[in-house]
């Protein structure tokens, strides 16, 4: 299946001369949801600006359901909804004039049973005729969800849903998107939160200094960080892997006197105590033994190290 | 085009009058008024008459101009500003609509915000003095136009403005002083003969003269240069705006 989103060699410079993205290539397929992981100043908020029609691209093209987002962008806009990382709202207007706003803003004709829907969904109905600046952040933050949703979007995007969120809202939140995953939206969500990319996502991107490092499937992460290393001190350094344990995924590490093992945790067998049998039996001493395990925050923090 | 969004805009900024009816109809108003008892009443009844026309009547059509220009700019302007200034634009940005569409909606707005308000002055007046509309189509389309014109000003001047000061400025600063000296209480044959031609170079006479002239027939400059200026006028404002849209000025980073 064609992607519903391509972006091909983007290139951000603000006018500042500060460069933001730099030949980002990325495709985001249909009914998925995409973390976009990434520290402060990363580009993600410009990218999906990029995306949406705020932010002005310097080079490269994004195509949106086959369409260019420039050239047809009414085709791109009305198929994406956005909520936006700052809590941008009309202080003045009530939660109800503010969503059926959106809706005609996007072009559909008024629909008042959807509408009613959206705010049930995201518990603001009895907030319905509430102005705006008496709701909450946690309130607010649900309102530019239902403003978004207004319109009935395939794509949603998402700028840091859950900043300023407490927990029993975020598993709402959570829900929602599960539920609008299911009815076919293609959802990218941006957040700090790793744990939540993890429980999400189908995808991961990371991005750093507007360079994207690391796209992947949140299965195939999560099988790196299902591994483990079993690291052993050596009482003598090796200059290479003595070949009776050639049998196993083997590494010398600190110039010799390190001994690596990989291995899974999932699997029945690790093949740890075969494996000390063996170096016992070959004669191999060591003075200690450690193992680590990389989670998708240390995958993460060395991946924008590196990068930098 | 995406009439439904432009609909939407429109019925958002007008929802924005009702709310804010003391300040966008009722301040106006009263204002004119005193205008009234102050040029009309005080003064006016040493002043029997201006070319045939009694002053009371005569500085009607200058004093609606007057509202006209100052409230088609300050409402353009804070339409278009306060979205900027909360950030709530980038939700008109995002949207499947031209720059044209948002244009129509928000001028369309203001536009409708300041005829009304003209009309409300024109009632006002016409309880205080006896008026006669000779051209009352004419009347109607110098109004319309006088009030697309500047409320396309002040959407420009909200676009570029960078605080709430600098929105204030050019009303006050540009708008209402050429108002003044544009013929709103007086003849231009009332100048010296230097002012006089120093005032040919303010645009606001040629408002005035026009939209008296549909009142009372009486001008300073022919009615065909009027409307020619206020197309010219309204021409100038229009590339502006297809200027700051095709580069994305003030509004796109
Ligand atoms: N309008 C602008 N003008 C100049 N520079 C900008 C502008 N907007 C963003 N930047 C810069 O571009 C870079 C990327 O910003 P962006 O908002 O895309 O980051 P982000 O990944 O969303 O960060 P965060 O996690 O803090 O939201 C930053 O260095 C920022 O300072
Ligand atoms: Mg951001």
């Amino acid at each position: 299946m064609d992607p519903i989103i391509s972006i091909r060699n983007l290139s951000k410079t603000y006018a500042t001369g500060l460069e933001a993205l730099r030949n980002v290539d990325l495709d985001i397929d249909r009914g998925e949801i995409f973390a976009l992981l990434g520290p402060n100043g990363a580009g993600k908020t410009t990218l999906i600006g990029i995306v949406c029609g705020i932010v002005n691209a310097t080079a490269g093209t994004v195509s949106v359901d086959g369409f260019d987002i420039v050239r047809d962008y009414r085709k791109t806009r009305a198929r994406i909804g956005l909520v936006p990382q700052e809590l941008t709202t009309d202080a003045f207007e009530s939660v109800l004039h503010t969503v059926t706003f959106s809706r005609g803003l996007f072009g559909k004709p008024a629909d008042p049973a959807h509408i009613e829907r959206v705010l049930r969904a995201l518990s603001l109905w009895d907030k319905r005729d509430a102005r705006i600046m008496t709701l909450s952040g946690g309130m607010k933050r649900r309102l530019l969800i239902a403003k978004a949703l207004a319109h009935e979007p395939d794509i949603l995007f998402l700028d840091e849903p859950t900043a300023g969120v407490d927990v029993s809202l975020r598993q709402d939140m959570w829900n929602l998107v599960r539920r609008m995953r299911e009815t076919g939206v293609t959802i990218i969500l941006t957040t700090h939160y790793i744990e939540e990319a993890e429980d999400m996502a189908d995808r991961i991107g990371i991005i750093n200094g507007g360079r994207l490092i690391l796209v992947e499937d949140k299965a195939s992460l999560m099988l790196k960080l299902g591994r483990k290393r079993l690291v052993l001190h050596l009482a003598e350094p090796l200059d290479a892997v003595p070949p009776a344990l050639a049998a196993y995924d083997l590494q010398l590490g600190a110039g010799g006197c390190e001994l690596i093992y990989t291995y899974d945790t999932r699997k029945e067998r690790t093949g740890i105590t075969a494996l000390l049998n063996d170096i016992r039996e070959a004669g191999i001493g060591f003075r200690d033994l450690h193992t680590t395990q990389s989670s998708l925050e240390d995958i993460f923090v060395d991946l924008v190290k590196r990068s930098q | 085009m995406n009439i439904r969004a432009i609909w939407a805009i429109y019925k958002f900024e007008m929802a924005r009058t009702w709310r804010t009816l003391m300040q966008s109809i009722i301040s106006p108003v009263l204002s004119t008024s005193l205008y009234f008892v102050v040029f009309g009443a005080a003064i006016g009844s040493r002043i029997a008459e201006i070319e045939g026309v009694a002053y009371g009547a005569f500085i009607v059509p200058g004093l609606m101009m007057m509202s006209l220009l100052t409230q088609s700019v300050s409402n353009a302007s804070f339409g278009i500003y306060f979205p900027r200034f909360t950030g709530t634009i980038y939700e008109i940005l995002s949207a499947p609509i031209s720059f044209f569409e948002i244009v129509l909606g928000y001028v369309g707005a203001a536009a409708t915000k300041s005829i009304l308000l003209g009309l409300i002055i024109l009632a006002t007046a016409s309880v205080i003095v006896p008026l006669e509309i000779r051209h009352p189509v004419w009347m109607m389309g110098f109004l319309v136009l006088t009030a697309v014109t500047f409320s396309l000003l002040g959407f420009i001047i909200g676009i570029w403005a960078d605080g709430f000061e600098q929105l204030q400025i050019v009303p006050l600063l540009v708008i209402t002083p050429l108002a003044f000296l544009g013929g709103s209480f007086y003849s231009l044959d009332m100048l010296p003969p230097l002012w006089q031609r120093i005032s040919l170079f303010n645009p606001v006479v040629y408002l005035i003269s026009g939209f008296r002239w549909s009142f009372s027939e009486v001008s300073d400059v022919s009615v065909g240069v009027s409307v020619a200026m206020t197309m010219g006028f309204l021409g100038l404002c229009l590339t502006v705006i297809w200027w700051i849209f095709r580069t994305g000025y003030r509004l796109k980073s």
